[in-house]
C-alpha cells in the first residue's frame, strides 16, 4: 500500500485545505486513527487511516489545497504490499492518473471493513467508478502478494515534506484553524484545554496579547468563507432539486405518551444521564427506515442501492453559520441512550470541528434540524446521493380532538421529502405513519 | 453565593456551548434560550455545567423556572449553600 489519497468528505465537498499532520514519518498508524486535520468549506474534520501501517512520507504541506482523491502521504501497509507497487526511477514518476472515484458510499463502507483505499482503484466501472467488485479483488489481490521488505526509496523523486519541527501541539482543530488565520505559532500558546490542549480561547488571547507570529497560512477571511460556504452549500441544493423528483408528505404526531414517558424517565436522572425528546424522534425515524428501506440508500448512476444499515443523518448547525450533518452509524439498533450520547458527542464534535470524515461521508438517511427553531413544519432538500430528508417541527401543545372532545396534547409535524424516483407517496405515508406509532409506544425505542 | 457570583458561574457555564456569548447584553428577562440561541441540547450541557460548578442540580421539572437569566440567578443563589 503506497499512497494515501484524502478521502471523500461527504456529498459537497470536493476539496479540503491540509491545516495539520497529527502524525510524523515514522508513526505507526491504525485503520481509524485519526492523522490529519483538514478543513472544508463547511469544517474542519479529521481524516483517518484507512489501514494499519507506517508513515514512510508526508507529501503535502500545511495550507495546501486538494482535490478528493488527491495523494497527501505515503503510508507502507504492515501487511503484504499491493501487487501493483512497482520501483520508479528518480527521474520518471509518471503523472498520476485520473482518479477512481467511488460513487457510493455503500462501496466505500465495504473498502473501509476490508482495509482498502477505494481510491487506489482498480476501477471497472462506468466512468472510471469503483464497484464493490474492484474493493474485493483489491482485497484479495493484496492477500495473495508476497510480501515485499519495504517500499524501495527509488521513488523519492521529490524531496520530502520536512515533518513540524519538535512535538505536535495538541489543539482543537477550530483552534489550529483560527491560529493560522491570526498568525499565532501555536508552539508557544499556552493550552487550557483538556489535557492542556490549546483551545480557540487560548489562540484568541495570545493573538491579542500580540506574542510571535509566524507568517499566517493563508485561508479565506471571514466573509470570503461564508461566501464560499454558501456558494458550496448552494450548488448542492441546485443539484438536488434539479436531479431528484422531490415529493412532500406530513403528519403531526401526538407526543403526549413520549413526553409523558421520558419525564418519568428523567425525574431520577443525573443531568448526563437525561434524554432529550430529540433522541426518541430520532430512534423512531431510524426504525422507521429499517422498516421501509425506499427511504434509506443511495441513488448512483445504476439506480437506487438499499442500504445495509440505517446510518441516520443529523442535520446540525454550526454557531458561526453553516450545517453539518454527521451519521449517527447503526442508529435503528443503538439503544436509545446510546442515540442520545453520540447525539450530543457529535453536536459537541461538530462545533468545534472534530467531526471525522467517515462521518460525513456515511449518512443513508437525514433527519433535518430539530425544531428548537421554532418553526411548525420543516421541508428541506435531499442530500445527494440519499433518497430521502426526515424533518420535524417544534414540539408544542395544539388543541385536538381527544374521544369526540377539545384536549391540549404537545405535537410534533413530521415531515418526509422523498425521492419519487425511489419511492412514492403510499411508501413515504408508510414511513411516517411508522414514525407516529413507534412514538406512541416510547418504552418500546 | 451573592448575584454577582451566579452571574459569573452562569458565564463560565456558557463559554463552552456558546462561546461568542455576551451574558451582559442579555436582558434579565430576556428568555435565555431565545436570546442566546441555545437548543435543547445546548441548555442540557448548560445544566451539566452549572451542575458541576456549583453543585446546584436542576431537574428537568424546574426547567421552566429557569427561562430568564434573573431566574437562573436566583435559583441557583436559592439551592447553593
Amino acid at each position: 500500500m503506497g499512497e494515501f489519497r484524502m478521502p471523500s468528505l461527504g456529498a459537497d465537498m470536493e476539496e479540503a485545505t491540509l491545516i495539520e499532520w497529527l502524525v510524523k514519518p515514522g508513526d505507526v498508524v491504525h485503520r481509524g486513527d485519526a492523522i490529519a486535520v483538514v478543513d472544508t468549506v463547511k469544517t474542519a474534520m479529521e481524516v483517518e487511516a484507512f489501514e494499519d501501517g507506517a508513515v514512510e512520507r508526508l507529501l503535502v504541506e500545511p495550507g495546501t489545497t486538494l482535490p478528493v482523491g488527491a495523494p497527501m502521504a505515503v503510508i507502507r501497509s504492515e501487511s503484504a504490499a499491493s501487487a501493483s507497487q512497482q520501483p520508479v526511477a528518480p527521474a520518471d514518476i509518471p503523472a498520476p492518473p485520473a482518479s477512481p472515484h467511488v460513487e457510493s458510499p455503500l462501496v466505500r463502507r465495504r473498502a473501509h471493513n476490508l482495509g482498502v483505499n477505494p481510491d487506489m482503484g482498480p476501477a471497472t466501472g462506468q466512468e472510471g467508478g469503483v464497484t464493490k467488485h474492484d474493493i474485493e479483488s483489491a482485497a484479495a489481490s493484496r492477500e495473495q502478494s508476497e510480501a515485499r521488505p519495504g517500499v524501495p526509496a527509488a521513488d523519492a523523486g521529490s524531496p520530502p515534506v520536512a515533518p513540524p519541527a519538535g512535538t505536535v501541539v495538541r489543539a482543537v482543530p477550530r483552534a489550529r484553524r483560527q491560529a493560522a488565520q491570526l498568525g499565532v505559532d501555536l508552539a508557544t500558546v499556552q493550552g487550557t484545554g483538556p489535557d492542556g490542549a490549546v483551545t480557540s480561547a487560548d489562540v484568541e488571547r495570545a493573538a491579542a496579547a500580540g506574542g510571535p507570529v509566524r507568517a499566517a497560512v493563508p485561508t479565506a477571511s471571514s466573509p470570503d468563507r461564508k461566501a464560499a460556504l454558501q456558494a458550496a452549500v448552494g450548488a448542492l441544493m441546485a443539484r438536488s432539486k434539479r436531479e431528484i423528483p422531490h415529493y412532500y408528505l406530513s403528519t403531526t404526531i401526538d407526543m403526549f405518551a413520549s413526553l409523558d414517558w421520558l419525564a418519568e424517565q428523567n425525574a431520577p436522572r443525573s443531568v448526563s444521564q437525561r434524554l432529550v425528546p430529540a433522541a426518541l424522534l430520532l430512534k423512531a425515524a431510524a426504525l422507521a427506515a429499517r422498516r421501509v428501506p425506499e427511504v434509506n440508500g443511495f441513488w448512483t448512476g445504476q439506480g437506487f442501492q438499499p442500504a445495509n444499515g440505517v446510518h441516520l443523518g443529523v442535520a446540525i448547525s454550526l454557531r458561526g453559520g453553516g450545517l453539518v450533518a454527521p451519521a449517527i452509524h447503526d442508529a435503528d439498533t443503538a439503544a436509545l441512550e446510546d442515540v442520545m450520547q453520540r447525539l450530543r458527542d457529535l453536536v459537541k464534535r461538530a462545533r468545534s470541528g472534530r467531526l471525522r470524515q467517515s462521518e460525513m461521508a456515511d449518512p443513508t438517511i437525514t433527519v433535518t434540524n430539530l425544531g428548537d427553531l421554532g418553526v411548525e413544519e420543516v421541508y428541506g432538500v435531499i442530500y445527494p446521493p440519499q433518497v430521502a430528508l426526515v424533518g420535524f417541527g417544534r414540539i408544542a401543545d395544539r388543541p385536538v380532538a381527544v374521544d369526540g372532545m377539545l384536549a391540549v396534547r404537545p405535537m410534533v409535524t413530521a415531515t418526509l421529502c422523498g425521492d419519487h424516483r425511489v419511492s412514492d407517496g403510499h411508501r413515504g405515508a408508510r414511513f411516517l405513519t411508522t414514525i407516529e406509532a413507534l412514538l406512541q409506544q416510547p418504552e418500546e425505542l | 453565593m451573592n448575584d454577582d457570583q451566579a452571574r459569573d458561574a452562569i458565564r463560565r457555564a456558557l463559554a463552552t456551548v456558546a462561546p461568542e456569548a455576551v451574558l451582559d447584553d442579555v436582558g434579565p428577562s430576556e428568555r435565555l434560550r431565545d436570546a442566546l440561541d441555545l437548543d435543547s441540547l445546548d441548555f442540557l450541557s448548560l445544566v451539566e455545567n452549572l451542575h458541576e460548578s456549583t453543585g446546584v442540580d436542576i431537574p428537568e421539572a424546574d426547567y421552566t423556572k429557569v427561562a430568564t437569566v434573573g431566574e437562573l440567578s436566583a435559583y441557583l443563589m436559592a439551592c447553593a449553600h
